[in-house]
C-alpha cells in the first residue's frame, strides 16, 4: 500500500515568500528586466502621483494575476492575449474611476498613464509567464511581489526627483525657504530633475548601485 | 627640483601596494607624473617611438586655450567696468577677471579630479590626464557670475555620468566639458541664460542704456517680427558697423558671452596651433565651419526674420560657434574616428548648431546641443564609413 502523502505546502513557505522577495532585488522588473520604464520616466516628477501609481499597479497586478490564474484552464490558447487584455482593461477602468471619484487631483496628474497601465509590459509579462501556469495563491504572491518591486523603484526615483527638482516631498517644502538665492541664500533647485531624461539617469544610477552590491546580476561577456 | 623629487621618493613606500597609505597611490602617482617625466618604457613588442603621449597632447591643447582664456579674463573685467561706468586701465580689468576666474578654475579641478581620483582608486589604475583639458574648458564656457557650487555639481555630473560610467578617459561617448555645460544649462537656467548673468555689475550702479544681453539673446527677440520692422531696427542697428555687435567686435570678442567664447580671433589662433601641432583635426574644424556657413547661408536666402537675415559670416562669429569648432568638436575621443567620418561629423555639427540656434531661440546655445548630438551619432557614422570601405574593396576584388 503506497501512502503517497501529498504534502500540503504552507501558505508562506520559503518558496512562496521568495515569490515576493525576488522581484525586490534579484529579479526587479525595472532595474533587472528593464520593463515598465515609460511610466517610471513619466510620472516620477512628484512623489504623490508615483505612490498612487504604484498602489494602482499593485491592485491591478494582484487582482489580474488571480483572475487569470483562476480561469487559466478555460482560456483557449490562441486568444489568451485578448482575454488577458480584457481582464487588465476592466481592472484599470475600475482603478481609473475610483481615482476620479476619490483622488481627482492625482488622477488629473496621472492623466493618461493610469489608462496606460494596460500596456505596462510588467503586467502582461507576469500574466504570460506566471499566472497562466500557477495557482491563484502563488499568482497573487507573484503579482504583489512584482508590483511592489516596480513601485519601490518608482517611489525611489520620484523621491530624488521631487527633493532635488522641487525641494519638496509629497508637496511639502523640505528645503528651507531661506536657503534659496532669491531669499539671500545659496541654493537653487535643479531644474534638470524635472525633465524625463534625468529620470532615466536616476534609474541608471539605481541599477549601477544595485549591481555594485549584488554582483551575481553582472552578465558575463 | 631635487627636494621635490626627494618628497616623492620618500613618500613612495608609504603609498605602494603594501604600504600604509596605499589609498593615496593614485594621487601620489598623478602629482609625480605631473611634476616629472615618468621613466616607464615599453618592455615588449614592436611599438612606435614618439615623444608624444597623452600628457603632452593635453598640455598642447591647454597652450592653445591660453590666448582665449587670457582674453576672456580681460573681457569680463572690461565689461564689468563699462557697465558700472568706471574708467579702468587694461591691467585693472585683467586683474578683475583673474580674480573672477581663479575660483572657477580651482573649483572645477577640485571637483573633477576628486571624482577621477576616487574612481582610479576604486578601479586600481593611475589617474588619467584626461581631465586636465576638460577642467579648464568648463570654467571657460560658464557665465561669469555662476555660483561656484553649481559649477562643482555640473563638473561632478559630467565626470561621473559623461565619463566614468562608460569606463573613464578615452571611453566616453560625450564630451565631458559640454556635458557639464549642458547639465548646468538645463539644471540652473536662471544662472546660465537670459540677460542678467553675462556681465558682473556688482559694486556700482549700471549706466544708462546698459543691456546685459548677449548678441544671440538680442537676435532671438527679433524672431517672429518679420523683416524691416521698425521694432527690430533698433536691435539690428547694433549689428551694423559701429554697433555693439558689429562684425569686427564679434570677431575680436568685445561682446558679452560665456567667459572665453567671445574672441573668434584668438580662438582661431589656438586652433591654428592645434592643427600645426597635429593635435586638433583640421578636417573637423573645416567641415564644421562649412556646415555652419551652409546653414547660415540657407537661412540668409530665405530670410523671414532678422535673425535669419544676418550675414552668414557674422552669424558664425557670434555665440559659441568658433569655440565649439576649435575646442569642443575636435575632442579626439567623442568625435568620429574615421577620416571620412570626420568630415560628415563636423559638417552636421556646424549645420545643426546654427539650425537649433535660429529655429529655437529658447536654446541660444545650439552649438553645444548640436555637438553633443553629433557625439552620440559619431559611432554610427564610423560604422557606415567602415562598412562602405569594406563594400568598395570587396567589389574591387570581385572585378579583378
Amino acid at each position: 500500500m503506497s501512502t503517497e502523502v501529498k504534502q500540503k505546502e504552507s501558505l508562506f513557505s520559503k518558496k512562496n515568500r521568495k515569490l515576493i522577495s525576488d522581484p525586490f532585488n534579484d529579479n526587479n522588473p525595472i532595474t533587472v528586466q528593464v520593463l515598465g520604464i515609460c511610466s517610471a520616466l513619466a510620472i516620477t516628477v512628484k512623489l504623490e502621483p508615483a505612490i498612487v501609481m504604484s498602489l494602482s499597479v499593485v491592485f491591478v497586478m494582484a487582482a489580474g494575476n488571480v483572475i487569470i490564474s483562476l480561469i487559466r484552464n478555460l482560456i483557449p490558447n490562441r486568444i489568451r492575449i485578448i482575454v488577458q487584455l480584457v481582464v487588465v482593461a476592466s481592472l484599470v477602468i475600475l482603478v481609473d474611476q475610483f481615482l476620479k471619484a476619490y483622488a481627482y487631483d492625482v488622477s488629473k496628474q496621472l492623466s493618461v498613464f493610469v489608462g496606460l497601465i494596460i500596456t505596462n509590459c510588467i503586467i502582461m509579462g507576469r500574466f504570460e509567464a506566471f499566472a497562466l501556469a500557477n495557482g491563484p495563491w502563488k499568482s497573487f504572491m507573484d503579482g504583489i511581489g512584482n508590483s511592489i518591486g516596480y513601485g519601490v523603484i518608482l517611489i525611489a526615483v520620484a523621491f530624488f526627483r521631487e527633493l532635488l527638482g522641487s525641494g519638496a516631498l509629497l508637496g511639502f517644502q523640505v528645503i528651507p525657504d531661506s536657503w534659496y538665492i532669491a531669499n539671500g541664500g545659496f541654493y537653487a533647485n535643479n531644474g534638470f530633475f524635472l525633465f524625463p531624461p534625468m529620470a532615466l539617469i536616476v534609474v541608471g544610477l539605481i541599477i549601477w548601485a544595485q549591481r555594485a552590491k549584488n554582483t551575481k546580476l553582472i552578465e558575463e561577456n | 627640483m631635487k627636494f621635490v623629487q626627494n618628497i616623492f621618493d620618500k613618500t613612495r613606500p608609504l603609498v605602494e601596494k603594501d604600504g600604509k597609505r596605499n589609498i593615496l597611490y593614485p594621487l601620489h602617482n598623478a602629482l609625480e607624473t605631473m611634476a616629472f617625466v615618468p621613466d616607464h618604457t615599453t618592455h615588449s613588442g614592436a611599438h612606435v617611438r614618439d615623444a608624444i603621449d597623452l600628457k603632452r597632447t593635453m598640455v598642447t591643447v591647454i597652450f592653445a586655450m591660453v590666448p582665449a582664456l587670457l582674453f576672456g579674463m580681460w573681457n569680463i573685467g572690461r565689461l564689468h567696468f563699462a557697465a558700472i561706468g568706471e574708467e579702468a586701465a587694461l591691467l585693472d580689468s585683467f586683474l578683475f577677471g583673474v580674480l573672477k576666474m581663479l575660483p572657477l578654475i580651482t573649483v572645477t579641478y577640485a571637483a573633477g579630479l576628486g571624482v577621477e581620483i576616487f574612481f582610479s582608486w576604486k578601479r586600481d589604475h593611475p589617474v588619467n590626464e584626461g581631465f586636465l583639458v576638460s577642467g579648464l574648458l568648463i570654467p571657460m564656457i560658464m557665465p561669469v557670475d555662476i555660483p561656484l557650487w553649481m559649477v562643482a555639481v555640473s563638473t561632478i555630473f559630467a565626470v561621473l555620468i559623461g565619463k566614468e560610467v562608460f569606463g573613464g578617459t578615452g571611453m566616453n561617448l560625450l564630451n565631458p566639458a559640454l556635458t557639464a555645460r549642458a547639465f548646468a544649462f538645463f539644471a540652473y537656467p536662471t544662472w546660465m541664460s537670459g540677460d542678467q548673468v553675462w556681465i558682473n555689475t556688482k559694486g556700482g550702479e549700471v549706466v544708462d542704456g546698459y543691456s546685459g544681453a548677449t548678441a544671440l539673446g538680442d537676435l532671438a527677440t527679433t524672431v517672429g517680427q518679420g523683416m524691416g520692422n521698425p521694432a527690430t531696427d533698433a536691435v539690428m542697428a547694433q549689428f551694423g558697423s559701429g554697433g555693439h555687435y558689429s562684425f569686427m567686435n564679434a570677431f575680436l570678442g568685445l561682446i558679452p558671452g560665456s567667459i572665453a567664447e567671445t574672441s573668434a580671433l584668438l580662438i582661431l589662433l589656438g586652433g591654428l596651433f592645434l592643427v600645426f601641432k597635429g593635435v586638433g583635426s583640421w578636417k573637423i574644424m573645416l567641415s564644421f565651419f562649412i556646415g555652419g556657413f551652409v546653414m547660415a547661408g540657407i537661412f540668409n536666402a530665405f530670410a523671414v526674420n532678422e535673425f535669419m537675415g544676418l550675414n552668414p559670416l557674422h552669424q558664425l562669429m557670434l555665440g559659441g560657434f568658433i569655440f565649439g569648432m576649435v575646442f569642443m568638436a575636435t575632442d579626439p575621443v567623442s568625435a568620429a574616428q574615421t577620416e571620412t567620418g570626420k568630415y560628415i561629423y563636423g559638417f552636421f555639427a556646424g549645420f545643426f548648431g546654427i539650425m537649433i540656434r535660429v529655429f529655437n531661440p529658447a536654446y541660444p546655445e545650439g552649438i553645444m546641443l548640436a555637438i553633443l548630438f553629433m557625439n552620440v551619432m559619431a559611432p554610427l557614422i564610423d560604422y557606415y564609413v567602415v562598412e562602405a570601405n569594406i563594400k568598395r574593396r570587396a567589389k574591387r576584388v570581385a572585378h579583378v
